[in-house]
């Protein structure tokens, strides 16, 4: 894990990788203020500290292939082409926003043009879910490549064994990204787990595992696309553990206060962002006025997706009960 | 046959085609739509290679279509029908056997939970079918003989058809591979081999939410559907010595219900009987009971009655199973009740 030095990426995506998760911290910024100003609807989560792995392992990913990302992947929504718009939108429940207020918060952002499997709280289906996109992927002969995230909580399911078996057994195109972000909801992983490795649980499967520093972009970015060349060249599925940690509560709701406050500072010295643009500036890739720049960017997008979505109109009641069933 | 025909297609008016037994429709109804759609692809336990299903329904699939399109999966349902969702995502139209319905509950959440709440979450269509060969009375214990079909009429998403007829078993099964949404096809072990008819050849469906009636009568009308249409049918028969004149309504389809069929056939006769092999207590007969009494009350002559599995599990042994389970002599006894009243 980060011992030995990655050649850096070209200067563009270095700018690509660090721009993104500006604008997912930004937002992320955003909607944890809305709802501490009472502006919100119903509860929401925060994804702080893991904006390198949704944007490292997002970007990764060709134009063509899915992505099932979980609610702590706001980067990665947002590198496939959700706008901050219809985000924001769906965090009001509005008929602007991705489900148009069907689901809440990160649930069911799903848009299939955009190649965005919506999540749902049942985790990890989602990873059974790309299994099998990924296993239509190779039905038909396409060169396309299946995402999907899981955390530590659910790697302790049985369908987290039961999908990465599947995978291996189908070798099937499938990158899966595990964030091991320390806890589930309050309990830590010495209480979830007799294994230091999440990655360990891949062997078990014959799924070629893979450790990085989650609060690494370069690393992480570098693992998702040799992970992603790997499956698309039908090299089978891998697993890309990423050691984070989730620097806030489990949603909105949760003081996380079950936290050692040594364990955050910890990581909080090793947040990605400032990580990265102190990396950028040192290696003359951007410069304070370029910070300056994305930054001011970023705020102006997301403001003018909280305009957006609190103008938007609510859905209308007499919609209900449509889109139950595909026409 | 006696009665009026109420506007419903003539019971037993089927094309001319072959005859085969329930199982046969039902595998031919898959070959023919593999043959048809290059997207339709069958997983499942032990579907594959030379075996073909526990129930042999998928026998000489692998060699006719290959390993690819018919998939031997591992004991993971909760995985495998997970996958079939993401398939269907994708733009195929996966067929998945569960070898028993019984074991349908080991992918409950792939079901419930994800596969039935993408369209409406997010305008996501899953186009996948579960075959689930459901039912009993043939001494196959707790675990082989379950009607699991209430929770999932239960789930909103979800489509739910169980034919009782060859005809009905080749035409459900394709209309349900060709619809955008996803189905729960029960089929009824008990009529697998037992069961023959025709079967129209070729293209032929049959619209999901669409009842039959299975026979003709105006005293008493029974609402059924699977393997329990065949016991109403003999009962009616047997009826006919009393001077009672007994329709039988085959719902098909439960969820959509055809609300419209039942509640012309109750206001028509009066007099309603629902069973279903399932157990009673919160089965799908209370629910069409309770749509009567909402829709139709002052048009009844007899309260609403039901017939259904007691509320245990299925039993083992014969005498058993016989005492769980509703029968044509039941069914009779219950229908003279009614027309009693």
């Amino acid at each position: 894990m980060g011992d030995i030095p990655l050649p850096a990426p070209p200067p563009e995506t270095q700018l690509d990788l660090y721009r993104w998760m500006v604008l997912t911290r930004t937002l992320d910024d955003r909607i944890m203020a809305l709802w501490k100003q009472g502006r919100g609807v119903g509860g929401t989560f925060s994804g702080k500290g893991h904006e390198a792995i949704a944007v490292g392992a997002g970007l990764a990913l060709g134009a063509d292939d899915v992505v099932a990302p979980m609610h702590r992947d706001l980067g990665c929504y947002l590198v496939r082409g959700l706008t901050p718009e219809r985000i924001v939108a769906n965090q009001l429940g509005r008929i602007t926003g991705v489900t148009a207020g069907r689901d809440a918060n990160l649930h069911g952002m799903g848009d299939l043009e955009l190649g965005i499997i919506g999540f749902v709280s049942h985790l990890p289906q989602s990873m059974s879910t790309a299994v099998g996109a990924a296993m239509s992927f190779t039905y038909r002969g396409e060169p396309r490549v299946a995402m999907a995230f899981a955390g530590d909580g659910s790697s302790s399911t049985g369908l987290f064994h039961e999908a990465l078996n599947l995978a291996a057994v189908q070798r099937a195109p499938l990158v899966l990204v595990v964030e091991n972000n320390q806890y589930a909801y309050s309990t830590p992983l010495s209480q979830q787990m007799a294994i230091d490795d999440i990655a360990d649980r891949g062997a078990a499967h014959g799924v070629p595992a893979t450790i990085v520093d989650g609060n690494n972009v370069e690393e992480v970015h570098s693992a998702a696309l040799s992970a992603v060349a790997k499956a698309r060249a039908g090299g089978g599925p891998t697993m890309i553990e990423c050691k984070t940690m989730r620097m806030l509560g489990h949603a909105i709701h949760d003081g996380a206060e079950y936290v050692p406050a040594e364990l955050l500072e910890h990581w909080r010295r090793r947040d990605p962002i400032d990580r990265y643009r102190k990396r950028l500036l040192k290696r003359g890739v951007i410069d304070d006025e370029g910070v300056s720049t994305i930054d001011k960017e970023c705020a102006d997008a997301v403001e003018a997706a909280v305009e957006f979505a609190e103008s938007s109109e609510w859905p209308d009641p007499a919609s209900v009960e449509r889109g139950v069933y595909a026409p | 046959m006696t009665g009026a025909n109420f506007g419903f297609a003539a019971p037993t008016a089927e094309a001319a085609g072959t005859e085969m037994t329930y199982i046969a429709a039902i595998s031919e109804a898959l070959r023919e739509e593999m043959r048809r759609d290059g997207d339709v692809v069958v997983l499942g336990e032990d579907v594959g290679g030379s075996f073909g299903g526990a129930f042999k329904v998928t026998q000489g699939f692998a060699d006719e279509f290959g390993d690819r399109r018919v998939m031997n999966m591992p004991m993971t349902e909760n995985a495998f029908i997970g996958a079939a969702t993401g398939m269907a995502l994708m733009g195929l139209r996966p067929v998945v056997e569960v070898q028993f319905a019984d074991f349908i509950t080991t992918g409950f959440d792939a079901i419930v939970q994800f596969a039935a709440t993408n369209h409406y979450r997010w305008g996501a269509a899953v186009p996948w079918v579960i075959r689930a060969p459901a039912d009993g009375g043939i001494s196959s214990g707790p675990f082989h003989s379950q009607n699991p079909e209430a929770w999932f009429v239960h789930t909103p998403g979800l489509k739910v058809v169980v034919p009782a007829t060859p005809a009905d078993a080749k035409g459900l099964l394709i209309s349900a591979i060709r619809d955008d949404n996803p189905v729960v096809y029960f089929e009824s072990k008990p009529l697998y081999r037992s069961l023959r008819g025709e079967v129209p050849e070729g293209d032929h469906t049959v619209p999901i939410g669409r009842a039959r009636l299975a026979r003709a009568g105006t005293d008493v009308a029974v609402v059924t559907y699977g393997a329990m249409v065949h016991q109403a049918v003999t009962a009616a028969q047997t009826l006919e010595a009393d001077g009672i004149d007994v329709a039988v309504l085959d719902l098909r389809s439960l969820k959509p219900l055809d609300t419209e069929a039942v509640l012309e056939l109750a206001v028509a006769t009066g007099r309603v009987l629902v069973i279903h092999a399932a157990n009673r207590l919160a089965g799908v007969g209370a629910e069409i009971a309770a749509l009567i009494a909402d829709e139709a009350f002052d048009r009844l002559d007899a309260p609403v009655r039901r017939i259904g599995g007691l509320d245990v599990p299925v039993p083992f042994s014969p005498p058993l199973e016989a005492a769980y389970r509703p029968d044509a002599t039941r069914i009779a006894d219950e229908v003279r009740a009614l027309a009693r009243w």
